[in-house]
């Protein structure tokens, strides 16, 4: 038999989860205020003419444009790109921290970490000192004889991939590692005992178990990479026009606000459906991972 | 399965100024189940891991039968290793778990599967193929574990305090069936464990280790009888190692020269129980406890006050209720129960 719930401690309990509840306003409001209403007011715009009447008139222009569709297939590339390119130089990376002596580990990791603590724009333009045509690459590749003619290595996609993977590279490193680190060295030990090569152990193991770090990675990797825009507009070299600097250019040069929000709202639309798309194929990978060997 | 001796020779290993395995030598003879016992900090998960391939000595040699396997990798030496929490795939299902080392040998799905679900069978666990680690219980996981282990035939199996986590009652069970379980295989097992009961119950030998040596290796009733140390004698259990003069023998003879080692169960309090070239030691009594099956009485010694340690089973203590503190107390113990300790004879 359980006994009549008493009111007063009901009372209190629903108290407490009311004061940890209240916790949270201060930061609804900034999010509210900042974001949320930005959005809405750019929504707004986007069915406005200059004149201040209601129209579908700025997303046919938009949507009817070349120029928006190429932007969009540039912002694809340059985020896939910039992901693969994370995945396959980040992934080894996350493994040889996450194996390395914690001392060692943790000097690596200030290396790794180092980047992001430099304003990008710095670091924009230190790559481009770097890169350019008499840039320190180009002059040691000549100097040596490597190369005859100095590389196209900026003002084009190789200089902003470039870029953006350097930005990119620790946030996707971290929570691969975390996850990396996390995994039990007992299953590293067992699977290697049962016969195991480093490979077998890496596949059937380090990778299965690894698998949300990377798909968190990957998430925040895309989602950043999306809207980039400092990068792309220095080392781009205007030959380089993902959906951000189209947007700059519709604002700073028409004052066109109309165009420029649907082309914002673009971008939020895409952003939104591979947020949706990682977050089904993070599901179907856990289902599918718990079910078979 | 054939089974094989393994051979530990002369192996040491330190971190640093830290001694982990001081030259340690140690035959196992195929098929036997030898415990390394000891605190933690003694070398036995360190002695294991060598053995496994997971921590690389210093010097000395590793031969599973005549084959050298100091340098050999891991997953070339043919071990199956229980651990500590079980370390089983949490991504993988019972069945997956045990067919693992099966297909990384390439076996044929279908014998593969058939073979993962006859060793569960044999470590009772049939219907449970289908489950996941996360919905097992302790008990459940641990014979996944050893199930996954045997699966693929190895010929040598080390166990690294496979049943620490597990309650008392089902800690019991687990140590009659892994032996049990030993004995069908005939398997090579190497068991580490810092419980003495356990080793006492499980092993064929034990070998008892500190601060990375080896400080006695024999049949567990000889360990238990016959320590060579006074770590071994205290480790084992109940110990009293009592100065030569403290003590006289019933018959008035001379009595032995050595320190000696009675263990805390050896003493009578009826001096008929114990033959004439028995042993007696007086003293007052300091204090006494009720431990459900035995009475432990702490006696004074006569002459430097030493304590020893008393251990009367219930059933034949009929006075001990009785007995009150600073009463005067002899305590006997027969010829046989009365152990010379071999390091202290000069």
């Amino acid at each position: 038999m359980t006994a009549t719930a008493d009111p007063a401690l009901a009372a209190d309990a629903l108290r407490e989860r009311r004061f940890f509840l209240s916790l949270s306003l201060p930061a609804l409001f900034i999010v509210g205020l900042a974001a949320i209403l930005p959005i809405l007011w750019i929504i707004r715009q986007s069915f406005l003419t200059t004149g201040g009447e209601y129209t579908f008139g700025n997303y046919e222009k938009v949507l009817s444009s070349g120029l928006t569709w190429s932007a969009l297939v540039t912002t694809l590339e340059l985020s896939l790109a910039t992901l693969a390119i994370c995945i396959l130089l980040g992934t080894p990376l996350a493994l040889a921290l996450a194996s390395a002596r914690p001392r060692v580990a943790n000097v690596l990791m200030a290396f790794v970490m180092l980047p992001l603590w430099t304003s990008i724009l710095v670091r924009t333009y230190g790559w481009l000192v770097l890169l350019r045509r008499d840039g320190l690459i180009n002059a040691a590749l000549t100097g040596s004889g490597l190369t005859a003619e100095p590389l196209p290595l900026v003002y084009n996609f190789t200089g902003t991939l470039i870029g953006m993977v350097h930005y990119m590279l620790p946030l996707f490193l971290l929570p691969v590692y975390a996850a990396m680190r996390d995994i039990d060295a007992n299953l590293i030990r067992a699977s290697s005992s049962m016969g195991a090569s480093l490979g077998q152990v890496i596949r059937t193991v380090i990778l299965p178990l690894s698998a949300g770090g990377i798909f968190s990675g990957s998430t925040i990797v895309f989602i950043y990479t999306i809207g980039f825009f400092i990068t792309p507009a220095v080392l781009g070299g205007g030959k380089v026009n993902p959906l951000s600097t189209r947007i700059e250019r519709t604002l700073s040069t028409f004052q066109d606000w109309g165009s420029a929000s649907v082309l914002g709202i673009l971008l939020l639309i895409v952003m939104a459906m591979i947020g949706v798309m990682f977050l089904a194929a993070r599901r179907l990978s856990t289902r599918n991972g718990a079910a078979h060997a | 399965m054939e089974s094989l001796p393994i051979t530990i020779d002369s192996v040491s290993k330190s971190y640093g100024t830290y001694v982990a395995l001081d030259d340690v030598s140690l035959d196992i003879q195929a098929g036997e189940f030898l415990t390394l016992l000891g605190p933690s900090g003694s070398g036995k998960t360190t002695l294991l891991m060598a053995l496994a391939g997971f921590v690389r000595p210093d010097s000395g040699k590793l031969l599973l039968g005549d084959r050298d396997i100091t340098r050999l990798a891991p997953n070339k030496r043919d071990i199956g290793i229980v651990f500590q929490n079980y370390a089983l795939f949490p991504h993988m299902n019972v069945l997956a778990n045990v067919a693992y080392p099966l297909a990384l040998r390439k076996m044929p799905k279908a014998e593969a599967r058939r073979r993962a679900l006859d060793t569960l069978a044999r470590v009772k666990l049939e219907g449970l193929s289908e489950r996941n680690i996360a919905a097992l219980s302790g008990g459940q996981r641990q014979r996944v574990a050893l199930a996954r282990a045997i699966v693929f035939e190895p010929r040598v199996m080390l166990m690294d305090e496979p049943l620490s986590a597990l309650d008392k009652n089902l800690r019991e069970t687990m140590q009659y069936e892994i032996r049990r379980l030993h004995d069908d295989l005939g398997i090579t097992t190497i068991y580490v464990t810092h419980d003495q009961r356990e080793a006492l119950i499980m092993s064929d030998r034990i070998a008892v280790m500190n601060s990375g040596r080896i400080q006695q290796i024999d049949t567990p009733q000889r360990i238990y009888d016959r320590p060579s140390t006074r770590f071994v004698a205290e480790f084992m259990g109940e110990a009293n190692i009592v100065a030569p003069g403290l003590v006289r023998r019933i018959d008035g003879a001379d009595a032995s020269r050595a320190t000696l080692m009675i263990r805390a169960e050896s003493f009578h309090l009826d001096e008929k129980l114990v033959g004439r070239d028995g042993i007696a030691l007086e003293g007052t009594l300091r204090a006494k406890a009720f431990r459900g099956e035995n009475w432990l009485l702490t006696l004074a010694l006569d002459g430097g006050g030493q304590e020893v340690l008393v251990c009367i089973p219930a059933a034949l203590a009929s006075g001990c209720g009785e007995l009150a503190t600073g009463q005067r107390v002899t305590a006997y113990a027969p010829a046989a129960k009365v152990h010379p300790l071999p390091e202290t004879i000069a």
